[in-house]
């Protein structure tokens, strides 16, 4: 029989023991971290900051709200810094458009010159002066052909009234939005292109954040934040746009069918993405939102959409950013939702959702560790950086980064914690002055681990940036079958990151013209088999964080010789089958009649 | 939280119900008001703000408590133990801890380290910690990378607030212990009206009424959090001291620790910069034992 003394002596080891566990587990996530120079031959790829080589010198600048809120402005105004790739004019090298906020500052287009540099076209074409008093401050871009004339036509979403733009070719925009029947004053952060009702004409989902009744340059009010930090709904109000084609003008008309489809939603909405989830064949939207739970409108054949029940209600966090993925290699999209985690304050965690739609479940979330918690996660991409074969992700993270030694967080968590609606109004929050909320924080690169699990690779591949990342695109920005980042930081500079990847990785492209569906296939989902492995994509009118990835698809194959088939889901229906199509090349594919 | 003492093993929770004249409530023992009230809050948190996270998180955490207190009462003490006071931890253990990354091992070690404390971290035979606030402290203090409190606010809703502050105020009311509560309550609203008067004298606060900072600072109290914190973990009679005046002294003591945590942004070192993440828990964890202690000391001789 033991005695009592030594059974407590025991007790207290354990106890002792279990306090050791406690501080060891707390550092198993550092092991998913991996350090050192990087190095192309560790884990397939380099990334190198090219920004400067290739010309890029642009630095967004935030824009500066009514004094009555300037204690929480930098919270408030801590948006705008936007990227978008695409080919604008239509050489087939993917051009960049960014946006700064700042009234008077200018956006630039920056156009891809092939020879590794680009040179900044946009007050040419017109793109340029496009923040003023009185019109408002570029959030954000989404690049589509919406009048099937085969150029890539704009939207810019704003604070203020967006602006659509058409493309006459040669780097000519004319700016269409009154005719088209879009001027409207919102809040903006997020737009995206999609053909809901399968007409072959894209239409658009543009998304509010802050109310549209409010100007925020002259506010009649204080009371203009969020009314729950976990289940608001007094953002602005969502709309979709139908695209009706060219009127007697000969511009694209567009009405707002936003009641007749019940697609509104006032949570404050922050990041779009448009995809056939549930495999009906038609392109149903997803919703991240801030202050609440993400949202999946289920397209109903083109008619109207449905507030899906799908496991997304209860789990309420911050929706920063929204990135239509395959990560398990399994051929159904899922998603990837940045969300906000600060040790010590509060983890809501990114949401990997693994898509079980087609087996009558939901969306489930898979995320864990170096996934899951990354910062203050803004803009986020799926997208196999190092051609294994697995889509690995890039997530971008930080929200001011000001004073190092002060932090906000603490100040925040007085009125996040209150109850009745005391943060609705700004005048109860302490001043920020120069205080970093979550700031300097460093952008992960997340490896897949073939679908099992992530490693962080950033330090290690070369991505070291520390800004405050909001935007990230993906794209192939110099033809040479890889994925090169682009990274648009609020209030600093734009980084380019050309990505270097070992030549013995296979990959294919497919670039996808519509003829019955709209030009550029937005919707169209292209699942490829190779090796063991099944994998899906689509194109996208917009994706994550106030950005959007170069419209042509990229799969890395790994070690694999042959594709055995890729099957194209086309927006109007139609489904081709592309045998043993070959790799290494960029494949245009025209949908048959 | 408090009422892991008010289970058998926790006389003065089961002597403190006494009717008051004039109006009777059922004859329900107090530590059985406890156990109902985080009942409530755990239900009603979960049906409408999914408070817990998931199902397993409070299989852990409260399968955990049980197994420990089990354990440890028979080996430890040679009884069986009434187990109300382990499904009290196990709930609070759950509701209060917000992991990272979907991480578990928090839910059953931070309940393992709430009930294992009662039996290690004692004197004179009575534990000195709040046994979740101690395991909640450490959790926060060892794993800070892997550990938060109660990120949720239940969609910072008032009703909600006003149904915990009602039924709460009962359930102390019954077990006689609405002086601590009470006490702390006037001495945070005080202490947050001082606080609103120094920051007034910053350049940053430039433009704020003093009503406006007073706003900011009492917001805290109306969260959820403090809820718990004012109907379990202060009230704790386990962990109380023996008399009604000491125990307002000490629940002062602890509103003024916590008045010190929250300046301490305007401290020219962030070296405890940690304790930010929960004032009022830290503050408990401080005072708490060091007055137990004390009280413990003064009333009998060490045996």
């Amino acid at each position: 029989m033991v005695s009592r003394p030594l059974l407590l002596t025991g007790t207290r080891l354990v106890f002792v023991g279990a306090l050791g566990f406690a501080w060891w587990a707390d550092g198993t996530t550092s092991r998913s971290i991996a350090t050192g120079t990087a190095d192309i031959t560790r884990y397939g790829f380099v990334l190198r900051d090219v920004s400067a080589e290739a010309g890029i010198d642009f630095h967004h600048e935030p824009t500066r709200l009514d004094p009555i809120i300037a204690n929480v402005e930098p919270h408030v105004a801590a948006m705008g810094a936007a990227i978008s790739i695409c080919d604008v004019d239509g050489d087939g090298w993917q051009d960049l458009y960014a946006t700064t906020s700042a009234f008077g500052r200018r956006n630039a287009l920056y156009r891809n010159l092939r020879n590794g540099r680009f040179e900044d076209v946009a007050e040419r074409a017109g793109l340029a002066d496009l923040n003023r008093e009185g019109e408002g401050a570029s959030m954000g871009s989404v690049w589509a052909d919406l009048d099937n004339d085969g150029d890539q036509d704009l939207y810019i979403y704003k604070w203020g009234y967006a602006q659509l733009f058409r493309n006459d070719g040669a780097l000519h925009f004319t700016d269409i939005t009154e005719a088209a029947g879009l001027h409207r004053w919102m809040n903006s952060n997020s737009a995206v292109w999609l053909d809901y009702d399968r007409d072959g004409l894209l239409d658009l989902y543009v998304a509010g954040y802050f109310p549209e009744t409010l100007d925020l340059w002259h506010l009649k009010t204080t009371k203009i934040m969020h009314d729950s930090f976990e289940f608001a709904t007094n953002g602005g109000h969502n709309v979709l746009w139908h695209n009706l084609g060219p009127g007697a003008d000969g511009v694209p008309h567009f009405e707002d069918v936003t009641a007749a489809t019940g697609c509104d939603s006032t949570r404050w909405t922050l990041a779009l993405a448009a995809a056939d989830f549930d495999g009906d064949g038609w392109q149903d939207l997803y919703l991240a939102n801030d202050y609440g739970p993400e949202e999946l409108f289920r397209n109903v054949h083109g008619e109207r959409f449905e507030l899906a029940s799908v496991g997304l209600g209860e789990d309420s966090k911050s929706g920063m950013s929204v990135a239509v993925g395959d990560a398990r290699n399994d051929g159904r999209l899922g998603t990837f939702v940045t969300n906000i985690s600060k040790a010590g304050y509060l983890f809501q965690g990114n949401n990997l959702r693994l898509n079980l739609l087609d087996h009558g479940g939901g969306f489930e979330n898979v995320a864990q560790g170096v996934v899951a918690d990354c910062g203050w996660a803004w803009g986020a991409q799926f997208g196999d950086l190092n051609n294994d074969g697995w889509q690995d992700l890039f997530v971008v993270n930080g929200f001011i980064s000001a004073d190092r030694e002060q932090d906000y967080w603490y100040d925040m968590g007085k009125v996040a914690g209150g109850s009745g609606n005391l943060f609705a109004d700004t005048r109860n929050w302490a001043p920020i002055g120069g205080k970093s909320l979550s700031g300097y924080e460093r952008s992960r690169v997340l490896l897949n681990q073939a679908g099992r699990t992530f490693l962080d690779v950033a330090a290690a591949v070369g991505a070291t940036d520390e800004y405050d990342g909001r935007a990230i695109a993906l794209g192939d920005l110099w033809n040479r079958g890889v994925l090169d980042v682009v990274i648009a930081n609020q209030h600093g500079p734009l980084l380019v990151y050309r990505n270097d990847v070992l030549p013995e990785r296979g990959w294919i492209g497919f670039h996808l013209q519509g003829e019955a569906s709209n030009r550029d296939a937005i919707g169209a989902q292209v699942t490829l088999d190779f090796g063991d492995y099944r994998q899906a994509q689509v194109v996208e009118g917009g994706s994550g964080f106030c950005s959007q990835n170069d419209l042509r698809l990229h799969f890395g194959i790994g070690a694999a010789t042959s594709v055995k088939q890729a099957v194209i889901r086309w927006p109007s229906g139609r489904e081709q089958v592309l045998p043993s199509p070959e790799p290494g090349r960029l494949h245009l594919v025209r949908e048959p009649q | 939280m408090s009422s892991e003492a008010r289970g058998p093993d926790a006389p003065s929770a089961a002597a403190a119900v006494v009717p008051r004249p004039g109006f009777r409530m059922p004859a329900i023992p107090a530590r059985y008001l406890s156990s109902g009230f985080i009942t409530l809050i755990l239900v009603v948190g979960q049906y409408f703000f999914d408070i817990i996270g998931g199902y397993e998180r409070l299989l852990l955490a409260l399968g955990t408590a049980i197994l420990v207190e089990l354990v440890l009462s028979r080996l430890l003490r040679g009884s069986w133990p009434v187990l109300l006071s382990a499904y009290i931890s196990g709930n609070s253990v759950a509701i209060l801890t917000k992991p990272a990354g979907g991480l578990l091992w928090p839910f059953w070690l931070g309940s393992f380290l709430a009930i294992s404390s009662k039996y290690v971290l004692t004197y004179r035979n009575r534990h000195l910690w709040n046994p979740t606030n101690f395991s909640i402290c450490a959790l926060l203090l060892i794993a800070p990378n892997s550990m938060s409190v109660l990120s949720h606010q239940w969609g910072n809703d008032k009703s909600i607030v006003y149904i915990l502050l009602a039924v709460g105020t009962i359930v102390v009311w019954r077990a006689r212990l609405l002086h601590i509560t009470a006490s702390y309550v006037l001495a945070f609203v005080a202490l947050a009206g001082l606080r609103a008067a120094i920051f007034g004298a910053l350049p940053e606060y430039a433009g704020y009424s003093w009503l406006t900072r007073f706003t900011t600072e009492i917001a805290p109290l109306t969260g959820a959090m403090y809820m718990l914190l004012i109907f379990f973990m202060l009230t704790d009679p386990r962990t109380v001291v023996g008399t009604v005046r000491g125990r307002i002294l000490v629940t002062v003591l602890i509103a003024l620790v916590e008045f010190g945590i929250r300046l301490l942004p305007l401290a020219p070192w962030r070296g405890l910069d940690l304790l930010l993440t929960a004032p009022p828990l830290f503050a408990l964890f401080a005072v708490g034992p060091i007055a137990l202690w004390r009280d413990l000391r003064a009333q009998a001789p060490a045996r």
